[in-house]
């Protein structure tokens, strides 16, 4: 007996079934086909601008820094602008995102803009979150072809820039966003990004920068 | 078991633990930092207590139907270009992800934090056949350095402080001035941050656990603040995760509502930093991610908890907010616990895994304050279940002679009520004549473990039956 029947086995044991039961079978089948939603919090279900006000504070908790500007042609100077603040090059790296590519990025000629995936040799990149979460301030990135998952994790900064109609009260909502986006699979990686990377394993000490980003910053776009 | 258990020796353990100086000031902060912030966090949230009753039914639904979430997890991998393993014990795991790291040549092998490596001994068995993984979680990286188990399940260097650390740092990064300052804790971290950014760059495979597995998807979730896991899962050519059979659930939705309560009860966070849901190996046209994706499904003794007594710690979702509120675990620490799971939640899991002939002392070793039911997020009874230990242990004969005789002497009286009225009558009195003068008691026979070190109250003379009685009398 392999070891998959074996576990299978003893688990079928222990709940005193064979797994061929139809009732169970339907009621897993139908959790797992309908997804039900489970308790929502009030605070993920307020209207449009109280939303938004929530995941600007939200991320601020966090320890993110945030800037809403009213349009994407904004982006190049607010990047440019961040860097100056962190006495940091002039220079960032982005995946080819259809969204992230309508951006007049030499509007900022002094702005150098790489692409592709990050080898760890660059201070900042720029990403474009697929949407977010008010309850909790959480970014919400999916992978693929255009959006290198590096990009998130290894540069010391990560500028985000996210549509303020994405911005969802709950986690919920971007599931069924993702859902559609995808036809009903995920893409390789899902990465739910609530402020900087951080660590509290040397005497609890709270400290910013741990092995990602030291810091993360948010463009909100639209309906400032 | 390559771990090595010294559950047996607990007493021991605890002695030593309570005499250690430097434990005693790191413990400190377990019981100011996580209690305190749990506390705020989970007052922010209105719906915090429906929410872990919606946990409770969700894990004890996904359990009651677990060979068919399983099945369906496989099947969505599979369909994905992921590999699922499974794994009776703990040695068939060992061996699966060995024999990937062969298999692709792996010479360098990061990690992410993981309690199922800790419990299935992975690293020393890596070790032994010529691998050395790298714990690349700050903390598992510290106790790694020290050749030590962890003593917290998510904070596993919870019992050290900053000065031992530097030591520590010292003695592994000889190759880094011998002057440098490394005082300041931030200067502990970025010196980690630099070791470990090269060990993340140069990893063939990654090993990460996982707090969750997503029936619907075929999904694989951490949480982390570090980022040291994703980092661990998107750079190697290899990704293989650890994980046991409990950790599935069946859909995004069930698991946002376990990720609200997850990192409040842990660390007192609305959510961690960050948290990946990864799906198969690399896709066509991906810039990044792991060309394979491994998941190896551990049993090791879980499957046969489902059917009795303990099936309700299968709802565990790891947070850690048991043993931050424990008054046992604030004494003694994780240590002391003696193999991989301490706290309230060991002291139940601990047995069912290597035997309460072994593990006899963990579920003993508790007041009943009822803390741990109190906090747990998913509503796991732990006195209950420990007592449920207690009982097998005296069943089975497992008890120590001393507690048998005091049951066995006991059980004769209750057995003969008027007998036990009148002597526990006669002994009140005598005893409160004895500290009729202080009101307590410096020394009572068989009791001097209590009385080394505390003075006994004294009973004010009546017996609980016969007050009682008096005030039943009074009642209309």
């Amino acid at each position: 007996m392999s070891a998959r029947d074996t576990v299978l086995a003893s688990v079928r044991r222990s709940l005193g079934v064979t797994g061929r039961e139809a009732p169970r079978r339907s009621a897993a089948d139908d959790r797992l086909s309908r997804h039900p939603r489970g308790i929502i919090p009030k605070r993920g279900k307020l209207p449009e601008k109280q939303r938004i006000k929530l995941f600007c504070n939200q991320v601020e908790d966090a320890h993110g820094t945030i800037e809403q500007l009213a349009s994407p042609e904004q982006v190049p100077a607010a990047v440019a602008a961040y860097l100056r603040s962190k006495n940091l090059p002039m220079s960032v790296r982005r995946g080819s995102d259809p969204r992230l590519e309508a951006i007049p990025w030499q509007s900022e000629p002094t702005l150098e803009v790489l692409l592709g995936r990050s080898d760890g040799n660059e201070l900042a990149s720029v990403s474009h979150a697929l949407g977010a979460v008010a309850e909790s301030g959480t970014l919400v990135l999916a992978s693929g072809p255009d959006n290198p998952t590096t990009l998130n994790f290894l540069p010391d900064h990560h500028i985000v820039v996210v549509d303020a109609d994405d911005i969802a009260g709950d986690y919920e909502t971007v599931w069924d966003a993702v859902r559609d986006r995808f036809a009903g699979k995920l893409p390789r990686m899902i990465n739910w990004i609530t402020g900087p990377s951080r660590s509290a394993d040397i005497e609890q000490t709270h400290l910013l920068g741990a092995h990602g980003p030291r810091s993360v910053h948010v463009l909100v776009i639209g309906k400032p | 078991m390559s771990v090595q258990l010294t559950s047996p020796q607990f007493k021991g353990n605890a002695r030593r633990a309570l005499a250690d100086p430097q434990l005693q000031k790191a413990l400190g902060n377990v019981g100011q930092n996580f209690v305190e912030k749990r506390r705020q966090v989970a007052a922010k949230l209105p719906e915090f207590d429906a929410l872990c009753d919606a946990a409770r039914d969700l894990k004890d639904h996904t359990l009651a139907h677990l060979d068919l979430y399983l099945e369906a997890y496989e099947r969505r991998v599979t369909e994905q270009g992921g590999k699922v393993h499974w794994a009776v014990t703990s040695a068939e795991a060992c061996h699966v992800v060995l024999d990937i790291c062969k298999r692709v040549g792996a010479k360098n092998v990061t990690k992410g934090k993981s309690m199922i490596s800790e419990e299935i001994g992975l690293n020393d068995f890596l070790a032994a056949n010529g691998i050395s993984p790298v714990e690349t979680d700050l903390g598992e990286y510290i106790i790694q350095l020290r050749h030590e188990p962890p003593s917290h399940i998510i904070a596993p260097a919870v019992h050290l402080n900053k000065e031992q650390i530097e030591a520590d740092f010292r003695r592994a990064h000889q190759s880094l001035p011998p002057g440098r300052n490394l005082e300041a804790p931030t200067a502990l971290l970025a010196e980690a941050r630099s070791v470990l950014r090269e060990k993340f760059l140069a990893a063939d495979v990654g090993i990460t656990g996982a707090n969750f597995l997503i029936a619907e998807t075929g999904s694989s979730v951490i949480v982390t603040n570090e980022g040291n896991g994703d980092l661990t899962q998107t750079l190697p050519k290899v990704h293989i995760v650890l994980a046991s059979i409990e950790k599935i659930v069946p859909t995004l939705e069930d698991v946002s509502t376990l990720l609200r309560l997850l990192a409040r009860s842990a660390t007192g966070q609305e959510m961690t930093a960050y948290t990946s849901f990864s799906t198969g190996p690399r896709r066509s046209g991906d810039p990044d991610g792991p060309g394979e994706y491994h998941v190896v499904i551990l049993d090791n003794g879980r499957s046969a908890m489902l059917g009795g007594q303990f099936r309700e710690m299968l709802r565990c979702i790891r947070c850690g907010a048991c043993m931050n509120h424990c008054p046992v675990y604030h004494a003694v620490g994780g240590h002391a616990y003696g193999w991989v799971y301490p706290g309230p939640m060991g002291a139940v899991l601990t047995p069912a895994l290597v035997g309460i002939d072994k593990a006899g002392h963990l579920p003993n070793a508790s007041t009943f304050c009822g803390r741990c039911e109190e906090i747990c997020p998913v509503r796991i009874p732990l006195p209950k279940l420990m007592r449920h230990w207690r009982e097998r242990e005296f069943e089975r004969h497992l008890a120590p002679a001393a507690a048998r005789w005091g049951l066995g002497i006991w059980a004769y009286f209750v057995r003969r009520p008027r007998l036990y009225r009148l002597v526990t009558r006669i002994a009140m009195r005598t005893l409160s004549l004895l500290g009729s003068r202080r009101g307590r008691l410096k020394w009572l026979p068989l009791a001097r473990g209590w009385t080394r070190h505390r003075d006994f109250p004294a009973p004010e003379g009546h017996t609980f039956q016969s007050r009682w009685k008096r005030r039943a009398r009074y009642m209309p």
